[in-house]
């Protein structure tokens, strides 16, 4: 890993009307470095990684990526540095309408222009990577159970073989075995790559296994920084709250009676 | 007093900044519609959803519409004595109004719903997002296609509602009235013009237009789950169809 940072962000604000969900966040990646942001739901984990994807723009702040500032990008700009980014959405967001290959090479031949021919067979070895056979390629995104979704995702993520990749709750809804098939599978990905991954989760075994570094985002602000080995001894109420799964503690969830 | 007053003047603050949304996002459609790249494939989709399928209710409307047009005509005309000017209103109200109107209507129905629904539920599922991410540009991949495949299509649509329903007027009005098919025929085609059917060939253009605007402005815009989804499909009906009948006004206002 070099020192300069592939991803910083610093005093990222953004509000939705009166609720302030980041409220000055600063996070450096390096190169090569894998970074899980953990966090409660709605502590505005999904709302950073989309900033820095510029699918949401931010209030105040600055994200610079590979030293460039994206915030002030055109548009057009924008787009381009999209094919940077490889992404895993929480709930796999595969098209309906396509096959599952065509779902994996959609960046390659919308994005890249490639042809259809050699699309479909980087598809299908990047299904063999996550460990699907060609038959599921053929298959249509509704008729596979929610881990073949998650690993045609990755596929997808993995595809045009980006230099950053980003992972929303890639354990989400999935059992304890498939959930680590998964964790294990981004592991390999992300090394054999050689990318930089930022992962949002609140699951702690996956956050344990695919960091390099852990984040906690609290009330839009990260709180807490540091490898997964130390987090355990972090001497951080809100941390030791977090990764015991406490009720009870310094961060207080908005429950209303009903 | 002051209550009234801030009520009247949020709801006004919120129709323009609707308004102000909407006026955008047609602005981002149409620029795109002249920058490559251009998904043929997916125009050429579109125009069979939207044209293809919506022939056989199109034309059971409009065969519907001539023939209880022809009955209402010869009712109403006959009793100033100017039955024999039924294939006349017949002819020039499908073409001029009836066919346009009848057709926008019912693809609203079934196209602006079905386009407000899958854009909608791309929209909560992410799927929307991920097309970003994939470096394609979500209004020139869902958005574009509709638009040109609603524009190019609908005049079409009308064209064929305008041919079946003069057919029924024209079923009506030999076998149950009693008119002469030739003299029928020879008044339909001596008093219609190339204006009645291109002014409503032009209404259907921006008939067409408007449907697939709506649908994808509020699929697009649509969230929080099943629910959205389903208020955005609402959404794009309603105003899609109270749209028509407004620039239907503004068009015949315009072309006559």
């Amino acid at each position: 890993m070099s020192d300069a940072p592939k991803i910083s962000v610093r005093g990222l604000k953004k509000s939705f009307g009166r609720k302030v969900v980041l409220d000055g966040i600063d996070l450096d990646v390096g190169v090569g470095e894998s970074v899980v942001v953990i966090g409660g739901s709605g502590t505005g984990k999904s709302v950073l990684v989309k900033s820095i994807l510029g699918l949401i723009d931010a209030d105040q702040g600055s994200i610079k990526i590979d030293g460039e500032e994206v915030t002030t990008l055109s548009r057009g700009h924008r787009e381009a540095l999209l094919g940077k980014f490889g992404m895993l959405f929480q709930g796999a967001a595969l098209f309906d309408s396509l096959d599952v290959w065509e779902n994996v090479a959609f960046g390659l031949i919308q994005g890249r222009g490639m042809e259809r021919n050699k699309a479909r067979d980087i598809a299908m070895a990047k299904l063999g990577a996550v460990g699907l056979g060609p038959e599921v390629g053929e298959l249509r995104p509704s008729e596979l159970s929610g881990g073949m979704q998650k690993r045609v995702a990755l596929a997808r993520a993995i595809a045009a073989e980006p230099e950053i990749i980003i992972f929303d709750e890639p354990t989400t809804g999935l059992d304890p075995i498939m959930g680590d098939v998964i964790n294990d599978l981004i592991v390999k990905c992300v090394r054999d790559l050689g990318a930089t991954a930022i992962s949002i989760t609140h699951d702690m075994a996956s956050a344990r296994k695919i960091a390099h570094r852990i984040a906690m985002i609290y009330k839009g602000r990260i709180i807490w920084d540091g490898a997964p080995a130390v987090i355990e001894h972090s001497g951080n109420a809100f941390i030791d709250q977090f990764i015991h799964g406490r009720a009870d503690g310094p961060i207080q969830m908005e429950i209303r009676a009903l | 007093m002051l209550d009234f007053l801030a009520s009247v003047g949020r709801v006004f603050i919120g129709f323009l900044s609707a308004s102000g949304r909407l006026a955008i996002f047609t602005l981002t459609a149409l620029s795109h519609c002249f920058r490559p790249p251009f998904y043929f494939r997916l125009i050429g989709r579109q125009m069979i959803d939207i044209g293809y399928y919506s022939l056989p209710v199109v034309g059971l409307t409009a065969i519907f519409t001539g023939m209880v047009l022809a009955l209402q005509t010869n009712t109403g005309f006959s009793r100033f004595g100017a039955a024999s000017a039924t294939a006349t209103v017949v002819v020039l109200s499908v073409t001029r109004e009836l066919g346009p109107v009848i057709a926008a209507l019912m693809v609203a129905g079934r196209i602006g719903a079905a386009i407000a629904a899958e854009i909608g539920t791309m929209r909560v599922t992410d799927q929307i997002d991920a097309l970003s991410t994939l470096s394609t540009n979500p209004y020139k991949y869902l958005i574009v296609p509709r638009i040109i495949a609603g524009l190019v299509t609908l005049p079409i649509l009308v064209l064929v509602a305008d041919i079946i329903g003069v057919f029924g007027g024209y079923i009506v009005s030999t076998y149950k009235l009693g008119f002469n098919p030739a003299t029928y025929l020879h008044n339909t085609a001596n008093n219609l013009t190339s204006i009645d059917v291109f002014s409503g060939l032009i209404k259907a253009g921006a008939f067409g237009f408007l449907i697939a605007l709506m649908g994808c402005y509020h699929g697009f815009h649509s969230k929080g789950g099943a629910q959205g989804v389903g208020a955005a499909t609402t959404y794009a009906v309603v105003s899609a169809s109270v749209m028509i009948l407004l620039f239907d006004y503004l068009l015949t206002s315009v072309l006559f």
